[in-house]
């Protein structure tokens, strides 16, 4: 469904990270947890092509379904022409695409892991976890303090904070929803995620969903495996049109026959089994 | 209103065909777009084989455009046509088959394959995809061979035969030529530009293949060009393409000398185009009074200009 969605707010986070909130109601109903968008601000030659973002959150007016966000962070010409935008703008909106996330059942646990930008999927997926009363963990990782976005979103939901930044700094312990946040870690986000995947026995079932940098789904997905724990990884790839037609966005995964194959990560993803892909 | 074109033996309901590579197998699309609607859908390039094609990076943008190394990975015919073409044949799609060979041989030996498949309206050649070395742009690229590939394949099938050109050569004419000569029903051209970009910060290509084809809105006026000069010299239909994005960028097309049009890279940003260049190429002919779209192909006017009278 390709939708001209009016832009209901622009909020910038920081100088670099804003929260765009459309009107596209019929995209945000059929939304699951972990699908995308294929998002064009403007009707400019450059940037030519849509871009992929995760859906952020699905927006409600009491019952009612209002539109969706999408957290983005400024890269490049397309994202910041989304830091730019205004509301009362138009921007071209596909979706809901791509395969979702698959939520456990209880008594299950889940053991989310994000990397900067990489927070976007969480939202509706710590919802969807939080209705089916699973026990939640968010490890969230990001270079500094002030770039830790939602902390009292995720508290609110009963999510676990497990915190880290690059540089050791801390947010502002009112940050998670009236609660003291927690200290972070200083370093990588799976620093506090192999230890506690280390001190966890092997009994208890945890699946480990992760979204960020490549490098650090690579990680996630080694850790996860490493300590017996299965993991579903959202990965981003340069991306043409979201629907299969391009074959631009490909990532190898695992074949039976031993050599990786191809696969579109538009309609095959983008949520992979951490061990199918070849990193 | 009569939208039809006739290219060879087969008669298309609209000039408009989704261009091969940017469109899937079409069954991709089917939940989107209602492919019979298209005058034609020219699917992904096919070998005989599967091939898993180049590592990513595979595409990047530039202005007004974007390069691809895809690699032509691909299903296969025989995937092809147990996979793809029920759900093609059952939707009502004028289905092209693009055929990729390494060899001679590989095209006659798909293009037999093809011709006994229910649902299978024509075969395009791919001579011209410039991002693998062997084969296709071999012989797109010299006269001799796009005249054996034509006459070739013309040989063991009766279906319309229509091979796709590069435009990565000194002279396009002259190929258009030699392919009709050979015995092709039409020819379609422009594949894509040879074309490269680095990132200065890193000094790395863009592309994984280093190398890639460059498409969109800013290829369009060459390949305008390359139609035009094709249509002075070749009697067969032309089908054009190149950053076709409007109603009037195809009209444009038409104009320049082509009987049918390609789109590509403008389904990538609208998935939804097709009824809008429908629509577009309707109002366009009720503002002209014209009946029969075909009517437009070559129609450019190159008399002298009258002078207008300008007042100051």
């Amino acid at each position: 469904m390709d939708v001209s969605a009016e832009v209901l707010s622009n909020t910038h986070l920081s100088s670099d990270y804003n929260v765009v909130a459309l009107a596209a109601p019929e995209i945000a109903e059929r939304a699951l947890p972990g699908q995308f968008v294929m998002v064009k601000t403007g009707d400019r030659l450059e940037p030519l092509l849509r871009r992929p973002f995760s859906i952020f959150e699905v927006l409600r007016d009491r019952d009612r379904t209002i539109g969706l966000s999408l957290l983005s962070k400024k890269i490049g010409p397309s994202t910041s022409l989304l830091f730019d935008t205004k509301a009362g703008d138009r921007i071209q909106c596909l979706g809901p695409l791509g395969r979702p996330f698959a939520p456990v059942a209880a008594p299950d646990e889940a053991w989310m892991v994000a990397g900067g930008v990489g927070l976007a999927p969480f939202a509706t997926l710590a919802e969807t976890l939080r209705a089916r009363n699973i026990t939640t963990t968010l490890y969230y990782g990001a270079r500094r303090a002030d770039e830790l976005f939602f902390l009292d979103r995720f508290a609110r939901l009963g999510v676990e904070l497990q915190l880290t930044t690059e540089d050791g700094s801390r947010p502002d312990p009112g940050l998670a929803g009236g609660t003291i946040a927690p200290v972070p870690a200083r370093g990588r986000v799976t620093l506090p995620l192999e230890r506690d995947l280390k001190a966890r026995s092997t009994g208890a079932a945890v699946m480990v969903y992760a979204c960020g940098p490549e490098p650090m789904l690579a990680a996630v997905a080694k850790i996860a495996a490493a300590y017996g724990r299965p993991s579903q990884v959202s990965v981003e790839r340069v991306m043409g049109c979201g629907l299969g037609g391009c074959y631009s966005c490909v990532i190898p995964i695992k074949s039976a026959e031993g050599k990786p194959h191809h696969v579109r990560s538009c309609i095959a993803g983008p949520v992979f089994r951490g061990d199918e892909v070849v990193w | 209103m009569n939208l039809s074109v006739r290219i060879g033996s087969l008669m298309l309901k609209n000039p408009l065909i989704a261009a091969s590579g940017c469109f899937g197998y079409g069954t991709e699309y089917s939940d989107v777009v209602d492919i019979a609607s298209l005058g034609g859908v020219a699917v992904k390039g096919l070998f005989l084989a599967e091939r898993e094609g180049h590592p990513p990076p595979r595409i990047v943008e530039t202005p007004a455009g974007m390069l691809n190394a895809i690699g032509l990975q691909g299903i296969g015919v025989h995937r092809f046509i147990a996979e793809k073409m029920p759900e093609l044949r059952a939707r009502g799609a004028v289905v092209i088959v693009n055929i990729c060979g390494t060899t001679l041989q590989e095209y006659v030996e798909l293009a037999t394959i093809l011709s006994d498949v229910e649902g299978v309206h024509a075969l395009e050649l791919n001579i011209s995809c410039p991002n693998i070395k062997e084969g296709g742009i071999t012989f797109g690229c010299s006269l001799h061979g796009t005249g054996d590939v034509v006459a070739a394949v013309r040989k063991v099938t009766t279906l319309p035969v229509i091979p796709k050109l590069t435009p990565n050569v000194t002279d396009i004419k002259s190929i258009a030529k030699a392919a009709e000569d050979a015995g092709a029903d039409a020819i379609s051209l422009v594949n894509t530009f040879l074309a490269m970009a680095i990132d200065v910060e890193t000094r790395r290509p863009r592309l994984s293949n280093i190398v890639g084809g460059l498409s969109g809105p800013a290829i369009r006026p060459i390949a305008v060009r390359m139609v035009y000069e094709c249509r002075q010299i070749v009697r067969i239909p032309i089908i054009g393409m190149g950053g076709i994005s409007s109603a009037a960028d195809a009209l444009e097309f038409m104009i320049a000398g082509a009987t049918a049009v390609q789109v590509g890279t403008a389904n990538f940003v609208d998935p939804l185009i097709w009824t809008k260049l429908l629509g577009g190429i309707q109002s366009y002919m009720e503002r002209h009074n014209l009946t029969t779209l075909s009517d437009l192909t070559g129609s450019l006017d190159i008399s002298a200009r009258e002078k207008e009278w300008i007042s100051s």
